[in-house]
């Protein structure tokens, strides 16, 4: 039997379902919005560009809204994935297909070719779809536009559109609405608004702050510590130092604490911005994860090793920063690559010591490989002559990084392929802020997801739309909780569930991996039997 | 080395081969006729809708088995010969065994109804009523309207199937009320009402008289016994029930009333042949279960004890407190311990229910004790875990209805009922 059973043999209607006369209505205004961006490309030089600006995303947020309505409201509450596997957009159909080429080709051009968008240089004026956005750049930070500020404007547009359809879907859920209602508060706030409105304070002298998104951690936010941000976020006052010393805070203190306290959902899916436009524009792709035991494994050995260089590249740009000025900080190179020697080769030791029986075989080796080639490194750098840190130069290193990981995995690949590998394609592989999340989740924390004793029907709804990829199934049909690394903490799993199986909570740590079969309702003398 | 042959390749099979793979290197056969890899039936229902890929109700990847060294064998049992231990296919190819282990599972009950073979006539438990389904049911253009008869679990979620394909539901219940020879007369209201709000034609104390053939063979229309009236039709689901698959055993020595005979270790009455799952019945019924018990976990239970019992640990199957979960449309539904529908001598029921008609729950308890004998729960979900400890500690009802806040599985942020239902427990004493 064919996979996709539904499928019509018409050329003209491969879906099931049709689109009624709202519906229709919705999918016109929105794509008669996004025509006046196509049209801004193909440089149509609008003469007013406020009026088109607001009447382009009027129509696109006006037309989801519109659709979502109908989409949801029109039914009872519940669990709204009818037809997800035979609609052309969710099940790699044509649909599917067309609009992954689509943003990744966007992404490549966003990153490569800002120029085609209409970015001006040498000082000009801005033309096709960036000057469009000028009126509201220029209101928000009084700056013209760039390509980034039209990402920054369509993404966060993307997050609440989508991010209201979300909350229409799961309006029975609270645990949905809340979160939902979180990634989109922190993304119009911290990740849009506030950036423009720091960079009007940098029409003060006094003020020379970088872009800085205050929700976004290093190691996501790799550029945290590239000179261009250090120099502007020291040049600007306490302020400036403030955020220096937040960003710094985030990592080491204030994110150990919320993972400990509630699992690495606290950002992933409550704060994060990636996971913000992978939950709501993204949400219609969540099932095309692989749950594959092959992707799991790639996925521990893809992410450790982004989290890795990005420990390497980040340490070698710190190293060279401090060196351009020996008398101007109370860190000199020694110490600071001293003290990063010696983080980690602490944090490695307790691990082994405490943590070794709750770690896989492949996970202690490989925690031991990377620690081997990160300690040869520093090795190498104090055996060597040479002035380069880690053999390469640091910029090249940061050059790489931002290429591979930042541009291309993170963005190319991270959400231009959301309609052919599901949507969480970053999170899951690449992102490095996920890995040192996820190793404390699985390591320090109190969130598991817990199996409710022997209700499991192994139904695989839970896997099927689990966004990272997690065989939830495996580990309920054994009465198993469910603490990995990568479990960003959706709650989808739980709420697809139709036999009330699982639940998202923050216990103690003790018993919280339970590796025995505690199936309910069985005689404890077979149970003893089953375990021995 | 010994060879264990399994007939049946659902949860009960299954189990029992990976748990006598865990316990020794015996050389171990799945047969079935029905798909090659193990899936969840349970699951076919999300299939249809579109929620799922037939490959994701598969709990195992394929390469699974010949791993674990478990071999499967497509092919259709025909008849057991237990003098020479050997098994007949239907293709004619044979295999010997040195332990058999039947679970064959269910098939949908018919009730000789006049036209119940003809095509579009289906039950909806196996892959291939899947199929069936599909092929009459594709839409709402060539299935313009479909019949269920039988109003349980299994015709209510194929109600739910069809109804997302916005093929019309006229539901026939032989009953007063939805499933209340199970559920008390609350809940099964409550049902019956959610029902109707899927835009579902119940039909309720209605019976099936005849389903009529148009001139190919196929599905026409039904006529309801009460009032003869015609209901036009492409499709008619059968979900009056299952019973066991045993029609291959019944020329063998193994004896069988409904289902294969068994004790409680699982044995025939022919040594070295078991019977699990769905198919197997109980000499006695265990606690107040039923002798057959048509239920996903009980089948795991069985292949769990069996494989013990085979590989050297003789070991009962006990099953524990009761329990159970289904889902009516939206409605979530668990229960632990036993509410029965109407409350047996010396019991009585506390019944509560959201004005918003989508939760409630009923609890049973003993009248002159006390004792909390069982909770049934919609829409809110339950601890397994407690429940089966305050059955084990035999609670009474008072301490149940205030510890319930600890019971609550609800995800977080849910809104919480336990003071409300307290209140009216309160109320009512």
């Amino acid at each position: 039997m064919s996979n996709k059973i539904n499928e019509s043999m018409s050329l003209a209607k491969p879906e099931g379902n049709n689109l009624n006369v709202t519906q229709k209505v919705a999918v016109t205004l929105g794509v008669v919005g996004l025509l006046i961006f196509a049209l801004a490309i193909f440089n149509i030089n609008f003469s007013n560009k406020t009026w088109f600006l607001s009447v382009s995303i009027g129509l696109i947020a006006f037309g989801t809204i519109l659709f979502a309505k109908d989409a949801y409201l029109t039914k009872l509450e519940g669990i709204k994935n009818d037809g997800v596997w035979f609609k052309s957009i969710s099940s790699r159909g044509i649909l599917g297909w067309v609009t992954g080429v689509i943003l990744t080709s966007f992404y490549i051009i966003l990153y490569f070719y800002p120029q085609y968008l209409g970015l001006s240089s040498n000082g000009e004026s801005n033309t096709g779809l960036i000057s469009l956005f000028d009126p509201l750049s220029n209101l928000l930070s009084g700056n013209p536009a760039s390509q980034w500020f039209v990402y920054g404007t369509l993404y966060t547009l993307a997050i609440l559109v989508f991010g209201y359809k979300f909350m229409l879907k799961y309006r029975h859920n609270r645990y949905e609405q809340l979160r939902t209602a979180s990634v989109m508060f922190f993304q119009l706030g911290f990740a849009f608004l506030i950036p423009e409105f720091m960079s009007r304070l940098n029409t003060s002298p006094d003020y020379n702050l970088p872009y800085y998104d205050l929700k976004s951690m290093w190691p996501l936010n790799y550029y945290l510590f590239d000179n261009w941000s250090i120099n502007g976020l020291l040049s600007s006052g306490s302020l400036g130092l403030i955020m220096l010393l937040f960003g710094v805070v985030s990592i080491f203190v204030i994110s150990p604490i919320l993972t400990y306290k509630y699992g690495k959902r606290w950002y992933c899916s409550w704060v994060c911005g990636c996971g913000a436009l992978a939950e709501t524009a993204g949400d219609s792709f969540r099932q095309l994860s692989s749950k594959k035991l092959s992707a799991w494994k790639l996925e521990r050995w893809l992410i450790h090793t982004v989290l890795v260089f990005s420990v390497i590249m980040t340490t070698a740009i710190i190293y060279t920063y401090l060196g351009s000025d020996p008398t101007k900080f109370w860190i000199t190179r020694s110490v600071f690559l001293l003290s990063v020697g010696v983080f980690l080769t602490v944090m490695f030791t307790v691990v082994m010591l405490f943590k070794r029986h709750e770690l896989g075989k492949d996970a202690r080796y490989g925690a031991i490989g990377f620690f081997i080639v990160i300690a040869s490194f520093f090795v190498m750098h104090y055996t060597s002559t040479t002035n380069e840190i880690f053999l390469i130069k640091s910029s090249s290193l940061r050059s790489a990084y931002g290429l591979y990981i930042g541009s291309i995995f993170s963005g190319v690949i991270g959400t231009g392929f959301y309609p052919i590998l599901g949507n969480r394609v970053w999170c899951r592989f690449g992102c490095p802020m996920a890995a040192v999340l996820g190793f404390q989740q699985r390591m320090f924390s109190k969130f598991r997801i817990t199996t409710n004793g022997g209700q499991c029907i192994s139904c695989g709804n839970c896997s099927t739309y689990c966004e990272m990829g997690i065989d939830v199934r495996a580990y309920a049909q054994k009465g198993e909780n469910i603490v990995r690394s990568s479990c960003v903490g959706c709650g989808v799993c739980s709420a697809v569930c139709p036999r009330g199986v699982l639940k998202l909570e923050n216990d103690t740590m003790k018993g919280r991996i339970n590796s025995n079969e505690i199936l309910l309702g069985n005689d404890p003398n077979l149970m003893d039997l089953l375990n021995n | 080395m010994e060879h264990i042959v399994i007939i049946g390749n659902g949860i009960s099979g299954v189990t029992a081969a990976r748990h006598i793979r865990k316990l020794s290197d015996k050389k171990i056969t799945i047969v079935s006729a029905e798909t090659d890899y193990f899936f969840s039936r349970t699951a076919l229902m999300y299939v249809y809708m579109g929620h799922m890929k037939f490959e994701h109700t598969q709990p195992y990847e394929n390469w699974f088995w010949e791993k674990n060294n478990i071999q499967l064998k497509k092919g259709f049992a025909k008849n057991i010969d237990t003098n020479s231990k050997m098994l007949h296919f239907a293709a004619g190819d044979i295999l010997n065994y040195d332990k058999l282990i039947i679970a064959t599972g269910s098939k949908s009950n018919k009730f000789g109804w006049p036209g119940q073979d003809l095509k579009g006539v289906m039950g909806m438990y196996h892959k291939q009523d899947l199929e069936n389904l599909e092929r009459f049911a594709p839409n709402n253009k060539v299935c313009k309207r479909a019949v269920i008869v039988g109003g349980g679990l299994i015709g209510i979620e194929l109600a739910e199937m069809l109804n997302s394909r916005n093929i019309p539901v006229t539901f026939l219940v032989r009953e007063s009320s939805f499933w209340n020879g199970v559920l008390p007369e609350g809940e099964s209201n409550m049902i019956n009402r959610h029902i109707k709000n899927h835009h579902i034609d119940l039909r309720l104390s209605t019976n099936l008289k005849e389903i009529v053939s148009d001139e190919n063979g196929k599905v026409k229309s039904v006529i309801i016994e009460e009032t003869g009236e015609e209901i036009l039709c492409d499709v008619v689901g059968l979900t009056a029930g299952v019973t066991p698959n045993i029609d291959f055993i019944k020329d063998s020595n193994i004896e069988t009333g409904k289902g294969v005979k068994v004790n409680t270790f699982l044995e025939t009455n022919i040594k070295d042949v078991y019977a699990i799952g769905d198919c197997a019945e109980q000499h006695e019924a265990i606690d107040q279960r039923r002798p057959i018990e048509a239920v996903w976990y009980t089948g795991r239970m069985m292949g769990e004890s069996v494989a013990q019992t085979i590989c050297g640990n003789k070991t009962p199957y006990k099953p524990g407190h009761w329990f159970n979960s289904a889902k009516f449309l939206d409605i979530e539904y668990q229960t632990y311990g036993w509410v029965f529908a109407q409350p047996r001598d010396n019991e009585a029921h506390f019944h509560w229910k959201h004005e918003d008609d989508t939760k409630c729950i009923t609890v049973g308890y003993n009248k002159t004790s006390n004792e909390f004998l069982g909770i049934n729960t919609f829409g809110i979900r339950m601890r397994h875990e407690i429940f089966d400890r305050w059955l084990t500690e035999k609670r009474d009802v008072d301490y149940i209805m205030n510890h319930l806040p600890k019971a609550n599985f609800d995800p977080e942020f849910y809104k919480h009922y336990e003071k409300d239902i307290l209140k009216a427990y309160n109320n009512q004493l």
